[in-house]
């Protein structure tokens, strides 16, 4: 079979199985744009800015497992893109991302609409290529999905100058079914020696603690993860990105730690004796002050990354490896071994966490005239049944999302956690919804995050995507507006948000239905009438309280029995560590 | 600790920027970096001399080795090695006591005058980085007028190799 570069890069992508390509046309691309008019195997999506392709692939990255496609133009597209590559990489999300690049001949000569990409983006891609030889092309697209998919995952760029698509230049075509890179094999499985010194030390804890992140969701390791947990009947806390992994509902959970993490959850990393990272960074929104974080635990850390382990805390055991295969080798080894947890010491543990429990930190005033940005997740969550798609935005819904949802599976929690980009929760949630054209998928964001990429309520008409957007609409850039409280004195400076459009006008406009919610009496019935509406994009303009903070929280730089706490919750059991309430 | 690291890395277009993006953009020091094709054609070989704590280092060698284009690393410091860097120095020579006493270091040091003018002397020196330095301390009454260092290449010493 003889094919052009356009029609091999278009063909490579059906025979790698993808569904979707989110993209943006322009010069450099046309050659592309062209062959997949002529087919329909691959889809396109046609986004109305290139940030939003990337968030739209990466979305549907993180609740499928499977790679997101990105496909955009050369000089702005690919600037445009930038921010949704960096995103998917500092949350590690297989993603590969087409840039269309000026002809070979005239790279280097400031030619019209000619970036770097390469350069731009190397510092904020797993890998990229930029293909020299249309000979290669195929081959360079196995390259680049196997290095996005495999090991950590990431984005991959693959630059491609316009005469490698040449319409008129025919080659034969095959698509490798793999390829092997001398240069590049991840590390798959762990250490069983090191994994047998790991179960011998879990054995041996009387404070024990589990915290496990976003790698036990990107190794799809949720299965064992529960079974791993329950066998030991020890406490486990998740951070942000390991949402769901674990089911929030289930009485070993502690919810999340870190800087919004639970009372308990930040107490006992504090006072554990013992501690198993399973697929989690050491963030530094996790660890907060570094030289008091864990102060008494033998740390052991399972990451198929080496460069993970060991970055920001020293641990004891590192475990480089696929967190599903050593979660069932360390599984085998608890249901087969001799030795058990220390049942009398576990039992005085979870005394004294159930206590911690007992303050009730993430209460909050249940009979504010105002709507609580809380109560309004919890009514989604009653809605849903809590098997929604969330994605969301950046800032305090986002917290209040992460915080109130109650995760009880993976994939479900969509959120820009490493880089915390705004404008991330509606592309996303397009994402989504394409992936699971069934599902309920909604997106919580704030009257601040939802404008910087309002323009895709256009992208969701053109594809009938009934996407649920939750704007808990407080009228601040309430995430600045609470450190600007909290560290700087009241003075809210920038953070208060004016001159807003009226949202329900805004949706009705691009052709969705709007409702605005403003008394805490029609929450429950308004929600509901607009999550019944199945076949269409809902806009709910939620006006929340302006005053409500995100607790708990630890400032940056504190330690974890450091924290600021709701002045809603319970009585503390020991020594108040309330420096503010 | 100074740390010198050997790389044999893909000899592709951009792999040297890697590199050297890698320790911008993470803040680690960088003494000196050399770059040269090797006997295979599709392989470069690159030595790194950097310097920091034992956990930055540590590091450093993770983040590369992380590198796509990276095929095999190692820290040439962990064990026995040679490490040679080479100077070209040219030095003011114009009167008969000036062009005794250049000649005479460079003996001294076992340099190469590779180049000779009525008032320039230009010197070839090969060694450690250390004696380097010490032969431009001991130029130190003359006029230096220029000098090119090529950065440290380095081995390992024995059976120790690192190939692919
Ligand atoms: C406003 C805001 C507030 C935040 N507050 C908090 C907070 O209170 N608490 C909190 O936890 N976070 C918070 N974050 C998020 C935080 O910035 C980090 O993104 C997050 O803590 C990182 O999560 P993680 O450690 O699970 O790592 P991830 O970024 O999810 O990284 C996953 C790790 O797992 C490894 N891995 C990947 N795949 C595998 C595999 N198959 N097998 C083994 N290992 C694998 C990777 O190498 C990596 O080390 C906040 C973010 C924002 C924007
Ligand atoms: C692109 C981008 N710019 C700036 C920030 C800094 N930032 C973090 S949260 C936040 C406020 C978000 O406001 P809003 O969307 O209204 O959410 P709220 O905190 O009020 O819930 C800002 C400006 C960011 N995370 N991303
Ligand atoms: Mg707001």
């Amino acid at each position: 079979m003889e094919l052009s570069g356009a029609e091999i890069l278009v063909r490579s992508l059906k025979d790698e199985g993808v569904e979707f390509l989110f993209g943006y046309p322009g010069g450099s691309v046309l050659h592309i744009y062209d062959a997949l008019y002529r087919q329909d195997d691959v889809k396109h999506i046609l986004v109305r800015h290139e940030q939003a392709a990337t968030h739209a692939a990466d979305g549907y990255a993180r609740a499928t497992g499977k790679p997101g496609v990105v496909l955009v133009t050369s000089g702005p597209g690919v600037t445009n893109a930038v921010t949704g590559i960096a995103t998917a990489h500092m949350d590690s999300i297989p993603m590969v991302v087409i840039t269309g690049q000026v002809p070979s001949a005239v790279i280097g000569s400031d030619a019209f609409q000619e970036v770097d990409a390469v350069g731009i983006t190397r510092p904020c891609v797993k890998h990229n290529f930029l293909v020299k030889d249309v000979t290669k092309l195929a081959e360079t697209i196995k390259k680049a999905f196997y290095v996005a998919t495999t090991g950590r995952p990431g984005p991959v760029v693959i630059d491609v100058p316009k005469d490698m698509t040449d319409p008129t230049i025919k080659i034969p075509y095959h698509y490798p079914d793999k390829v092997t890179m001398r240069s590049y094999q991840p590390t798959i499985k762990g250490h069983s020696g090191q994994i047998k010194r790991a179960v011998d030390l879990l054995l041996t804890a009387k404070k024990p603690m589990i915290y496990s992140g976003g790698g036990v969701v990107l190794g799809n390791a949720s299965e064992e993860l529960r079974t791993f947990v329950r066998h030991l009947g020890y406490p486990i806390t998740q951070t942000l990105m390991g949402l769901g992994s674990y089911p929030a509902s289930d009485p070993q959970s502690l919810g999340m730690l870190g800087m919004h993490g639970t009372y308990e959850a930040n107490m006992a990393m504090h006072d554990c004796d013992v501690l198993i990272a399973i697929g989690a960074r050491f963030d530094d929104r996790v660890t907060g002050k570094i030289a008091e974080f864990c102060p008494d635990a033998k740390i052991i850390h399972i990451d198929i990354d080496p460069s993970s382990i060991s970055k920001t805390i020293t641990v004891d055991i590192p475990i480089v490896g696929e967190v599903s295969g050593v979660l069932q080798e360390m599984n085998h080894l608890l249901v087969t071994g001799k030795k058990e947890p220390k049942k009398k010491a576990l039992a005085e543990w979870w005394k004294t966490i159930n206590a911690w429990r007992a303050t009730n930190c993430m209460n909050y005033d249940r009979s504010s005239e105002h709507i609580k940005p809380q109560r309004a997740i919890e009514i989604v969550h009653e809605i849903t049944g809590g098997d929604a798609y969330i994605t969301s935005d950046v800032g305090q819904h986002q917290m209040w999302a992460a915080q109130y949802y109650g995760f009880e599976k993976p994939n479900r929690w969509i959120n820009s956690g490493g880089l915390g980009t705004m404008g991330f929760g509606l592309p996303a949630a397009m994402g989504v919804q394409l992936a699971y054209p069934e599902a309920t998928v909604a997106c919580v964001t704030g009257e601040g995050s939802i404008q910087m990429c309002i323009q895709e309520l256009s992208t969701c008409l053109q594809y009938g995507l009934p996407i649920k957007i939750i704007a808990l609409n407080n009228r601040y850039l309430g995430m600045v507006r609470q450190w600007q409280e909290f560290f700087y004195e009241n003075r809210y400076s920038s953070s208060y948000m004016e001159s807003l459009p009226d949202f329900v006008k805004l949706a009705e406009s691009y052709g969705h239905v709007g409702i605005r919610i403003e008394d805490p009496k029609d929450l429950q019935a308004e929600l509901e009438r607009g999550f019944a509406m199945k076949d269409r994009l809902v806009f709910f303009d939620i006006v929340t309280d302006q005053t409500e903070n995100v607790y708990p929280m630890i400032r940056a730089g504190k330690a974890h029995n450091e924290m600021h706490l709701s002045p809603y919750g319970g009585e503390l059991p020991q020594d108040p560590q309330r420096e503010l309430s | 600790m100074r740390h010198i690291i050997s790389i044999l890395i893909e000899n592709e277009a951009g792999a040297l920027s890697r590199v050297a993006g890698l320790f911008s953009a993470r803040a680690y020091n960088i003494e000196s970096l050399t770059v040269a094709p090797t006997e295979d054609p599709t392989l470069s070989r690159m030595t790194i001399v950097t310097e920091g704590t034992d956990r930055i280092v540590e590091q450093i060698i993770k983040q590369l080795n992380k590198l796509i284009d990276v095929v095999k690393l190692l820290d040439l410091s962990e064990g026995p090695h040679i490490e040679r860097e080479m100077m070209l120095i040219k030095v003011k020579a114009a009167t008969m006591a000036q062009r005794e006493d250049v000649k005479r270091l460079s003996d001294i040091f076992r340099g190469n005058i590779i180049d000779v003018t009525p008032t320039t002397f230009t010197i070839e020196l090969t060694g450690s980085g250390q004696k380097i330095d010490s032969f431009i301390e001991a130029l130190a009454e003359h006029k230096i007028i220029e000098t090119v260092r090529s950065g440290v290449s380095g081995i390992g010493r024995g059976e120790k190799s690192l190939q692919v």
